[in-house]
């Protein structure tokens, strides 16, 4: 077992917190928040020159090919400082579905400007009834003149507004829940027969839902037509499991700061509300549900160093039990002891509850992969060699 | 490694010179290959060398005979194994701290009982690092081969998590002790021949300045031992009675009147085998089968799904719980010696919160099935088998109590955590 970073994941580290703290303070991001994208460009630029959108692409197509260690460090920063941008839909699920199931051709095509943040994805999978099944698509794939024909509709599409192009999946055959016969297509977000409605979501990110009427794929932007893309699309919203588990830690991380913080400036009854051991005792509850959810964090991103698939599902779906539990009793127990405050939109406390309340329930809460695990042969017994016993 | 100059460009230009020593092996969970290769060496042995009705006892969770453990304790001791944390002079192995974490865990998980902590994890680490030559010579070894059977006098019935309120005095008469008070909560004094003390020396100062870490022969007149019967139906605790005891000087350990600072010291050792995920697991692994396998009347089948459920939420938390230990192992390890690391509070919340919610959940699969003694001295008695899973399930439950209050207490445990957050 290593647990070290290594001497460059240091200094991403450094520089990730370093950009943050400088430019990420709770004021600026008020203004980001408000301004018309709800998001920075400037920034985005700022992490297209650090690199961090380049970590996981591989060295061949322009990027880093640093692995998911690296990008648990870029999402506690994000974490800590609710970092607004579309680093989830652009970087973890785009960048991912092309690293996995895209040609060279495609690679070349749209990595480079993606790492040097020219070049904005969106994922538009889920659709009204699919709920945390991500093998339900109803959307359709038709072939015609070479490429393919799209009609559907999907929704909750993470900066679905913003995105240049739209990775779509779409069935080929088979019946709604059929495991086999899902395909994925790369949209321009301009397309004739697309149309989009964006909205806010609780944390104040933005997705959009998403019509598509006839809309022509060339055969140069079919991703995969195999109709064998589930065990992909799999793999990398596992791998956005993981990296929002790192989010989550940084944002119970900042809660627990701030907690703390106020705790010990907070008069009442003439003492500070630290000095009461009710409080003292939540706290350290907090604390251990954090570092419960930092060893969780840690277990999912080695998992998606695994290439078994099972074991990689079951470690995930694990991880993002604690994570579910921890950051909802972290984020209830920061705002109760912050009080009134806490209510109000003025202070940051309440916008990591939003955030937390966000990263518990995408991608399935914490009942959900529960209920998964304990359909299973076990934790345990998936375990073989990793941290464990498998006996 | 010209990708990683590049990007390591883009983050500081200039520190490419940092190179020859760049330090680029990932983060790992795994196992390395001689972290398996030392696990299997340990699992192996315990398959081949642990008694089979020593097994099935600790299984069962039901309480060994003196002679089982020190029979038990002396087949590690002649592997070597008896004591592996202690200094390799006096009998350890040289493993760093995550080897000895992976010794414990496959111990616990091949239901191989654990030496008796009150003397390898205790009062010996006591000796050897606070102790004389002579008592280093006297005692180390018969702790690594249970020769002598130690237990604590720590508690007394006026100083529980207060334990620097103990009120035990120790008199200097010449080159003796005398020694007046009465210890409590002491496990297994029934079987021991020593006992270590803390006892007041000095009444004039702070509480914690005048206490002293004493060693008395249990022979010595004026030492009573009275059983404590305990909620689970047996017999593990004691009221230990002082009265006039005549304690050699030479049975001081270190200084007089700096007692307190090794009680402390030795209560972070405590802390951090605490966790018992090995154990843990074991339980886990054995709950797991009997969902597989429990069926007929009374059995879980009505209630499985919510059993499941349980049983995988458990199992999230202890593999947390296992990595969370292994950070704290691997940062002591690194940095040496942790006690002020909230983290290791951890260990003991947590694990001992998820052996008692296991206890709870097995209690639960037996359902009525758990609620007749079965008492072998008893006549006739309930029908039912005595090597049944269900017959040890509600005495376990109710010892597992204590889990959360020995050992300091789950609250000063939060106590710990809270002062080092707001510190």
């Amino acid at each position: 077992m290593i647990f070290e970073l290594t001497d460059q994941q240091r200094l991403v580290k450094d520089s990730v917190d370093r950009l943050m703290s400088d430019r990420y303070t709770f004021e600026a991001r008020e203004t980001i928040r408000k301004g018309t994208e709800n998001w920075s460009r400037e920034r985005w630029k700022d992490y297209a020159g650090l690199g961090l959108l380049a970590l996981r692409v591989d060295e061949a197509d322009g990027g880093f090919g640093c692995g998911p260690f690296d990008t648990m460090i870029v999402m506690e920063a994000f974490g800590r400082a609710l970092a607004l941008e579309p680093y989830v839909s652009t970087v973890l699920l785009g960048a991912g579905l092309i690293r996995l199931a895209a040609n060279a051709e495609q690679r070349a095509r749209l990595l480079p400007p993606l790492c040097e943040g020219r070049l904005l994805l969106a994922f538009a999978h889920s659709e009204e009834q699919s709920g945390n099944d991500l093998r339900h698509v109803a959307a359709t794939a038709a072939p015609a003149e070479g490429g393919f024909v799209l009609n559907g509709k999907k929704t909750l599409v993470l900066h679905g507004d913003s995105a240049d192009y739209l990775i779509v999946s779409a069935r080929s055959s088979g019946a709604t829940l059929d495991p086999s016969g899902i395909g994925l297509f790369l949209v321009a977000a301009e397309a004739s027969g697309l149309s989009r409605r964006s909205y806010r979501m609780i944390d104040g990110q933005r997705a959009a839902d998403i019509e598509l009427n006839g809309v022509r794929v060339s055969p140069d932007n079919v991703i995969d037509a195999s109709g064998q893309s589930l065990p992909i699309i799999q793999q990398v919203v596992e791998e956005t499991i993981a990296a929002l588990a790192a989010e989550a830690v940084g944002v119970m991380d900042e809660m627990l700061r701030l907690t703390s913080d106020y705790l010990r400036v907070r008069k009442q009854f003439g003492v500070e509300i630290a000095s009461f051991q009710a409080i003292q005792h939540r706290l350290a509850d907090m604390f251990i549900a954090l570092e419960q959810a930092r060893s969780m964090a840690m277990f999912a991103a080695n998992a998606c160093q695994s290439d078994d698939a099972s074991h990689r599902s079951t470690c995930i779906a694990a991880a993002k039990v604690q994570i579910s539990r921890s950051i909802r009793f972290v984020s209830q127990q920061a705002i109760q002891l912050h009080g009134g405050i806490g209510m109000t939109m003025e202070y940051k406390i309440g916008h990591l509850f939003q955030r937390a309340t966000m990263i518990d329930t995408l991608f399935g809460n914490g009942d959900h992969h529960l209920s998964r695990l304990a359909a299973g042969s076990g934790l345990f017994a998936a375990l073989d060699g990793c941290a464990s016993d498998s006996r | 490694m010209e990708v990683r100059h590049s990007l390591l460009s883009l983050i500081r230009p200039g520190l490419h010179s940092l190179s020859s020593s760049w330090k680029d092996a990932d983060v790992n969970l795994d196992f390395t290959r001689e972290e398996q290769e030392f696990r299997e060496d340990v699992r192996c042995f315990f398959q081949t060398a642990l008694p089979d009705s020593i097994r099935r006892k600790i299984r069962l969770n039901r309480d060994l005979s003196r002679q089982e453990l020190v029979d038990w304790t002396r087949i590690l001791n002649r592997k070597g194994w008896a004591v592996p944390h202690w200094p390799i002079e006096w009998g350890g192995t040289g493993w760093g701290p995550v080897k000895q974490a992976i010794f414990l865990d496959t111990l616990q998980q091949e239901n191989a009982p654990e030496t008796l902590s009150f003397g390898t994890s205790m009062v010996g680490p006591i000796i050897y690092t606070f102790g004389n030559e002579e008592q280093k010579r006297r005692f180390l070894p018969r702790i690594a081969n249970l020769d002598d059977w130690w237990c604590q006098g720590f508690s007394e019935p006026g100083a529980g998590s207060d334990l620097a309120s103990l009120a035990t005095t120790a008199i200097r008469d010449g080159d003796h002790y005398i020694v007046n008070g009465q210890k409590t909560w002491t496990t297994l004094a029934q079987h021991a021949n020593w006992i270590f003390c803390l006892v007041r020396t000095n009444r004039e100062v702070r509480k914690q300045a005048g206490i002293s870490f004493l060693l008395i022969d249990m022979a010595t007149p004026g030492v009573a031992v009275r059983p404590i019967q305990t909620i689970d139906g047996g017999h593990e605790i004691n009221d230990v009675f002082l009265d006039n005891v005549r304690v050699p000087v030479e049975n001081l350990v270190g200084e007089e009147n700096l007692g307190w600072s090794y009680a402390k010291f030795l209560l972070g050792n405590e802390r951090t085998g605490i966790a018992r995920v090995g154990a843990s697991k074991a339980l886990l692994r054995q709950v797991r089968e009997l969902l597989d396998t429990d069926s007929g009347p009374g059995s879980v089948a009505g209630d499985i799904l919510r059993f499941r459920e349980r049983l995988a939420a458990l199992e999230v938390e202890l593999k947390a719980l296992e990595i969370t230990q292994y950070r704290v192992l691997a940062r002591q390890a690194e940095q040496g010696d942790t006690r002020q690391n909230p983290a290791a509070s951890i260990l003991k919340v947590k694990g001992t919160e998820i052996q008692q919610a296991i206890s709870e959940l097995i209690l639960d699969m037996a359902g009525a099935r758990a609620l007749a003694v079965h008492d072998p001295e008893e006549n006739g008695g309930h029908f039912a088998d005595p090597d049944s899973w269900t017959q040890t399930v509600a005495a376990t439950y109710a010892n597992w109590r204590k889990i959360s209050i020995y050992g300091g207490s789950n609250e000063i445990q939060r106590n710990i955590i809270a002062k080092q957050i707001l510190s």
